[in-house]
């Protein structure tokens, strides 16, 4: 893997976040300033402090125009970026190395989606013209995919396997109602999650992403000055992205049973950040719980759990707040909602709140032994897929 | 079935077939049982039902076989007769050529056009001695016409109206005698030498007359029971029926009704279609559907659609640039590696080849087995659930894509699959097609 790494080179000095919702009474535009006002809030700056900007959304806008114009920027450089779901975080990622260049003292990442304006169920691509062979399934269908082959690799019976992934959503949905910015706020137990009509396989809608308007910003200096903004600014100490070739839908070495680009991000990652043992040395992990299997297929990929051991450590608890590892303390896409723009910078948003010990006292993260946070945030299906991974962390080595 | 409930049952077109694509898998099995390669210098499809007007359905068909470039195709269309007609003009032809013969039969719920159509296809490759041995030579035959109103159906509409059938009989008792005498005559035959009559037509009271007229106790080849009457393509399936059970040697005559009469006279030959895929073997390995499953598929039952966008309708010019996999699949091998793309690909997943170092294969004919597999209640689907399957080939290559024909409670990890060309979807009036799986008949 060939990555020089970012450790301690810039830090994230503030982010804001809107709360997540079907939000029929506000704009995309709304949205950016609310959670752009959060973040100035937070460290008393304003749009004319920072140098450049970077604007993430997946379909909701086009062109640097989409902030430019709701917020009022003078000679200001804004990119918009999209890498499907993991655009909030490509938005991040872009302002980091920005200011780690030395081009820039002050960047900010935006991100937002307004998605329910379109009056249709889930997520919907902008068509772009094509031949007519390519997938048309939804992504609920396309992530059950990792189902069956995950059961019949590991031996586990799959109506046992459908238990263990609604778990999932109910470890999500409690930490969710623990959090007043997500979008379900209600426990739900996994035997409810497995009686609801099915819609892809055996998996309901409630082992689904929420489909949520939000919006999320950051800012990031470099780290040496990051204390002139800030007593707790929190240090970035990895990021990584794969973008896959695809060639998961075509070789039959692939078994779906992994992400291989979400395991070569999660290396690189920890590479960077000297990590050794994630599951021991990680206070918190956010990742991209898109659909139930997904999250279960990361604790392996990301080396929380062994192969083929994922499914037991779920049962186990291992990743409940009080469990081994926290996974998804503020609900995850699942209860906290999924504005695909925007939900990169909201993994970050928890990790900021839980490592500076900001998080409501409910669903605040005991152990206070570790200052180290995981990101992982995906786009695309299995077999073709973009993979970010980015660890943050309180001390600046 | 709704209202009359006649014996038997009746095939389907599924919701992803229209008479192109059941023409296409028609003319595969056709091909398939060659033990040469022959080809063919044109196609020609027969519909009373195409998919597109003008715009010309053999061309698709055409590519989805990846017949040469030179081969010319061409549609028969509108009448029933078109069928049969394409079949004596090709005869008549010392071309060698493909004729494909496709029907969907329509009717409003509970009319006896529901209750006696079967949709189907078939394909015959027309030609001579110089191609090898044949399943059937032609001897002969001879026509009898007369206008009278008996059935009709405008542009645009769906369904076919009918005169009252006992005037419709008188026609055809009329004109039978001038038929079979005259194609007696041209091949120098008597009544005695013919060993089997098969009689195609969709007036089944006719059809009983004229075979009480002709000796015949009943009609020893006779579809109606398992398929229905198949309109264009009723006479050449029948016709294809007769040749896989008959013995070498024996002459077979082909009656057909439809506004007028048609008489062909043949000799069965050495040569049997070679596909296991026969009439026979594909009426015992059928599926069968609910009645409210079969008004869906028909367009007479419309039944609420998941909440999602409908399909964009497809590019022209990327559907030409992409011909070969879409219609043909057609994917690639990369030279050094060996391993196959699908969708073909200039560059390999394999670092050790080199850009641009493939070479075009066939995966059209191969067979695979299921890795893993979906089911999505959600998706745009003409008829929903959409199963997908992720499919390892037999001899390399893997491919996500929909599984067709099959229960969602049916499908397993390993069961063995096969390609099979479908409509995706229609949007904008243009026709999707594309390359789906169906289990295998075992």
């Amino acid at each position: 893997m060939a990555s020089n790494g970012i450790k301690d080179k810039v830090a994230i000095i503030s982010i804001g976040c809107t709360p997540f919702r079907e939000h029929w009474d506000k704009s995309r535009d709304d949205l950016v300033i609310d959670a752009v006002k959060h973040t100035f809030d937070g460290v008393n700056l304003a749009s004319e402090d920072i140098d450049a900007y970077w604007i993430g959304t997946a379909q909701s806008g086009m062109s640097g125009l989409t902030l430019s114009m709701p917020l009022k920027l003078e000679g200001k450089p804004v990119t918009r970026v999209e890498n499907f779901c993991a655009t909030g975080s490509e938005a991040l990622r872009q302002a980091c190395y920005a200011v780690a260049s030395g081009a820039y003292d002050t960047a900010m990442a935006v991100g937002v989606e307004k998605v329910k304006d379109s009056g249709y169920q889930g997520l919907n691509a902008f068509p772009i013209p094509t031949a007519g062979t390519n997938r048309t399934l939804t992504a609920a269908a396309m992530y059950r995919l990792v189902l069956p082959a995950y059961a019949k690799k590991y031996g586990v019976d799959e109506g046992e396997l459908r238990m263990v992934v609604a778990k999932i959503a109910e470890k999500n949905h409690f930490n969710g109602a623990r959090n007043p910015l997500a979008q379900f706020r209600r426990e739900m137990s996994a035997e409810a999650i497995c009686d609801m009509a099915a819609v892809a396989g055996q998996l309901s809608v409630f082992d689904c992403a929420g489909v949520a308007d939000g919006a999320a910003a950051a800012i990031v200096v470099p780290a040496d000055k990051a204390y002139e903004y800030t007593d707790k600014p929190l240090f970035i100490k990895a990021l990584s992205l794969v973008s896959g070739n695809g060639s998961g839908l075509m070789d039959p070495e692939y078994d779906y049973t992994t992400f291989p680009e979400c395991a070569a991000a999660a290396q690189d990652a920890y590479l960077q950040a000297g990590i050794t043992n994630p599951r021991e040395e990680l206070a918190l992990a956010e990742v991209h719980d898109c659909f139930t299997p997904t999250e279960l297929i990361l604790m392996e990929d990301l080396k929380f759990s062994e192969r083929g051991q994922g499914w037991e450590d779920v049962l186990n608890g291992d990743f409940a707040l009080d469990g081994a590892i926290p996974v998804n303390t503020d609900g995850g896409l699942k209860s906290f909602g999924h504005p695909v723009g925007a939900s990169g910078i909201r993994m970050h948003y928890e990790c900021w709140l839980q490592l500076r010990r900001e998080a409501p006292a409910e669903r605040q993260i005991s152990d206070t032994s570790r200052n180290l946070g995981l990101v992982h945030n995906l786009g695309g299906y299995p077999g073709e897929m973009v993979s970010f991974v980015s660890i943050l962390g309180t001390e600046k080595g | 079935m709704g209202g009359t409930t006649p014996s038997g049952v009746r095939a389907v077109c599924s919701h992803d077939e229209d008479t192109a694509t059941m023409g296409v898998e028609a003319a595969r099995i056709t091909l398939s049982s060659l033990s040469g390669s022959i080809n063919p210098s044109a196609v020609w499809f027969s519909s009373s039902n195409p998919p597109y007007m003008d715009k010309t359905n053999a061309n698709v068909i055409h590519a989805a076989l990846q017949l040469d470039t030179n081969a010319a195709a061409y549609d028969f269309g509108g009448a029933e007769k078109s069928g049969i007609g394409a079949l004596k003009a090709a005869l008549d032809s010392s071309k060698t050529l493909l004729l494909i013969q496709s029907d969907i039969r329509t009717g409003l719920p509970s009319s006896e056009d529901e209750g006696h159509g079967g949709d189907a296809a078939s394909a015959l490759l027309i030609g001579g001695e110089d191609d090898g041995d044949l399943i059937a030579r032609y001897l002969g035959g001879s026509s009898a016409n007369e206008e009278f109103i008996g059935r009709w159906r405008n542009p645009h509409e769906p369904n076919s109206k009918s005169w009252e059938e006992r005037f419709v009989v008188t026609k055809y008792l009329q004109l039978i005698d001038s038929a079979w005498q005259e194609a007696l005559s041209v091949t120098e035959l008597s009544s005695g030498d013919i060993s089997t009559v098969v009689i195609s037509g969709s007036n089944n009271r006719a059809k009983n007359q004229i075979s009480k007229i002709l000796g015949v106790e009943k009609p020893r080849i006779d579809l109606f029971e398992d398929v229905g009457i198949a309109g264009t393509a009723d006479a050449t399936l029948l016709l294809t029926h007769a040749l896989e059970t008959s013995e070498s040697g024996e002459i077979i005559a082909l009656v057909v009704l439809s506004d007028g009469i048609e008489v062909l006279l043949f000799e069965a030959g050495n040569q049997k279609n070679q596909s296991k895929d026969t009439i026979s073997s594909q009426i015992n390995s059928r599926n069968e559907i609910t009645y409210q499953r079969f008004l869906q598929w028909k367009g007479n039952l419309d039944v609420q659609p998941p909440n999602r966008p409908a399909p964009s309708r497809i590019s022209a010019s990327a559907a030409a640039r992409e011909s070969e996999w879409k219609h043909g699949f057609i994917a690639s091998k990369a030279e050094k590696s060996g391993m196959i793309h699908m969708p073909p690909s200039r560059v390999s997943a394999n670092p050790e080849d080199r850009i641009d170092t493939m070479d075009p294969i066939s995966m059209a004919n191969t067979s695979g087995h299921v890795v893993t597999y979906t089911v999505d209640r959600l998706v745009y689907s003409e008829s929903p659930p959409v199963v997908f399957a992720v499919v390892d080939f037999v001899g390399g290559g893997r491919i996500p894509i929909e599984l067709t024909d099959i229960d969602p409670e049916d499908v397993s990890i390993g069961m063995e699959v096969i390609p099979t060309f479908r409509k995706v979807f229609t949007a904008d009036g243009i026709h999707n097609y594309f390359w789906k799986v169906r289990p295998a008949r075992q």
